[in-house]
């Protein structure tokens, strides 16, 4: 195979319709255009005006308060050991549960929608129970299972020396529990999505399965990982309920930032509390707008 | 032989796929699976390709035991209807991905490459995406994917389903001439019983999880086996029991010996052919041939004619179970 004269091919598949020019793109925009240019300025401010009195105007409230007096608010702040300390802990948290659903977010995700086993619909069901749970009662789930005295598997992990409450593992697992749901939901659709057609066929071309998954499968959903990741970030470091139940909230152990923005703003300062809030809020948007951005455009 | 495939048994839960199949495929011809859609063939090419696995039986690639073989150990080039095209690689990238698995030298694989691009007519198209190219480049680009690590078999499972009607056409006289270049032992899998006869050495007719006949073109379509596969593979009308294609049955003025009477019901045109209905014995025949032949004979709607099945002509009994030639089977993809 390897001198091979060149087949004639005739020419006319060659000719192409450049991208997004077919009929039917031409007709969404004629479709869209029916609706009078009133009604959709008035939808559109609406949904602005919403935006802005929940989301935009509150959030703007914490930075200006934060920033009355120039940054010296921000100084005390970070000069206090109890916030720095909780900083941290949040940090090192955050960090260790969005790898621990990174790692089972996508395998999980891989089982579900690649393989069928009899109660798969029901662990698909299961998977979003902690979107719909209150943290508080996570929080309450997990002292019932792990407390020392008698916790279904505290008691047993306790005689093994290893404490999971009121300690860095019991913040983890309640942080993991929480935002697991929202590194599956954005990653299985795209799987579902892409089907296997390009694993088979990186199969037939002798790709093993671990080579298929890391030059096939996670590259076509690298953008639903990486939103995954950033969801779940945020969602770790802005957590309160669960973490408050299950850390016991002792000050510069177990205190996590959410927990000090909660104790300083009880104890009349403010300042402190606006300035942490003000650090949790801009990390997590700033995580998000830096997706976006690199993100490219039109691959979902 | 190349491809050995001996009692394959495969179910779906309740639904026979294919029952108790045996086919022989000899090295370097071009082999066509045809048959209606559900009826097992695609099944049979993902058994051989190893992308499914069947329940009972053996199958045999180049005299080695591949039953129960993982699909990448058994070095077939598989193409798939809607072509798997890697999206996130460039064209060169897709093309080049077998020899990368295998690990070949840089090289080597960017030489491979250029030769297969330039094979398929996409040398100026290495760098871009799949999605930036039309379907039938796409395709191509997955057939030069499939030929780039030198498959003992190329499998091609509804290659041009997706492809416009023009293109599909073009398509297949190219890969008839590719494959007269390359020589790799090739099984298509097709419902179109044109495109086999035009493309393959050597038609494998497939229905409902069994085989109905293996042969030429020539002989599926001159000897066919029963009333299905001479359905399946053309035009047919119903004479008498026996089914008969219609240019192969003689209209005359006069009694020829052996022919049946019918009463002319409706003649049509389209082109060169004339097609005559029949009533003969209260059943409808269809009779076509050449617009000379028939202005020759001089008859109208309303006449009496004889007609009977050409000297040679293959009639096959009718059980029941032939295709209505009124929905042309090509029509509908799987």
């Amino acid at each position: 195979m390897t001198e091979l004269s060149v087949v004639e091919l005739p020419d006319s598949d060659v000719a192409e319709v450049p991208a997004g020019t077919g009929p039917s793109r031409g007709w969404v925009t004629s479709k869209r255009r029916r609706s009078p240019r009133l009604v959709r300025y008035l939808f559109r401010f609406i949904a602005i005006a919403y935006l802005f009195l929940l989301v935009a105007w509150p959030v703007s409230l914490v930075a200006k308060n934060t920033f009355a007096n120039g940054w010296s608010s921000m100084r005390t702040a970070l000069a206090d050991p109890l916030v720095t300390s909780a900083l941290k802990l949040t940090v090192y948290v955050s960090i260790v549960a969005v790898i621990l659903n990174l790692i089972f977010g996508v395998g999980i995700s891989l089982i579900l929608v690649r393989r069928r086993f009899p109660g798969r619909r029901a662990l698909s069901a299961l998977i979003d129970l902690p979107l719909a749970v209150s943290p508080v009662v996570v929080g309450l789930a997990l002292v019932l299972t792990y407390n020392r005295r008698d916790g279904w598997l505290g008691t047993t992990l306790e005689g093994h020396g290893f404490q999971v409450l009121f300690a860095n593992p019991g913040i983890i697992m309640a942080t993991v529990f929480v935002s697991l749901p929202l590194m599956i939901r954005e990653v299985a659709p795209v799987l579902e999505e892409i089907g296997t057609d390009q694993e088979q066929a990186a199969r037939s071309l002798g790709a093993n399965a671990r080579q298929t998954f890391l030059r096939i499968t996670l590259p076509s959903i690298k953008w639903a990982v990486v939103y995954g990741v950033v969801l779940s970030l945020a969602r770790a470091l802005g957590e309160f309920g669960a973490v408050k139940i299950v850390a016991g909230n002792v000050a510069g152990r177990t205190q996590t930032a959410t927990l000090v923005v909660e104790q300083t703003y009880q104890d009349f300062q403010q300042n402190t509390a606006y300035a942490t809030s003000f650090i949790l809020a801009f990390v997590a948007v700033a995580c998000i707008v830096i997706v976006s951005i690199i993100r490219p455009k039109g691959n979902k | 032989m190349s491809i050995e495939v001996r009692g394959v048994n495969k179910q779906f839960g309740d639904f026979v796929a294919l029952d108790n199949v045996s086919v022989s495929i000899p090295s370097g011809s071009l082999t066509a699976l045809l048959g209606p859609s559900g009826g097992g063939k695609s099944t049979l090419l993902r058994i051989i390709a190893g992308l499914e696995f069947a329940d009972s039986g053996i199958v045999e690639i180049e005299g080695l035991d591949a039953t129960h073989l993982p699909p990448q150990k058994r070095n077939v080039g598989f193409v798939f209807q809607h072509y798997a095209a890697f999206k996130h690689m460039s064209v060169a990238r897709n093309v080049a991905f077998g020899l990368e698995i295998r690990k070949r030298p840089k090289a080597e694989v960017k030489a491979r490459v250029d030769e297969l691009l330039a094979l398929v007519h996409l040398t100026q198209f290495a760098g871009r995406l799949p999605s930036q190219l039309s379907g039938g480049q796409r395709q191509r680009m997955a057939l030069a994917r499939a030929l780039a690590v030198e498959p003992t078999v190329l499998l091609l499972d509804e290659p041009f389903g997706a492809l416009d009607a023009k293109v599909r056409k073009e398509l297949r006289d190219w890969l008839r001439r590719l494959h007269d270049e390359v020589h790799v032992t090739t099984v298509l899998v097709t419902h179109d019983q044109d495109e086999a006869l035009e493309v393959a050495d050597e038609i494998v007719v497939i229905n409902e999880g069994r085989i109905e006949q293996i042969g030429t073109p020539d002989q599926l379509y001159d000897e066919p086996a029963n009333d299905f596969v001479m359905s399946f593979l053309g035009p047919v009308t119903r004479l008498g029991g026996q089914l008969v294609r219609p240019h192969d049955l003689d209209l005359s003025t006069s009694d020829p010996g052996g022919a049946s009477l019918g009463t002319i019901t409706r003649v049509s045109r389209v082109g060169f052919e004339v097609r005559v209905d029949l009533e003969v014995a209260d059943e409808p025949v269809l009779v076509t041939l050449t617009r000379t032949h028939y202005y020759g004979l001089g008859l109208e709607v309303g006449d009496v004619a004889w007609v009977r099945p050409a000297v040679g002509a293959p009639t096959v009994a009718s059980t029941g179970r032939e295709v209505r030639t009124e929905e042309p089977v090509s029509a509908h993809p799987s």
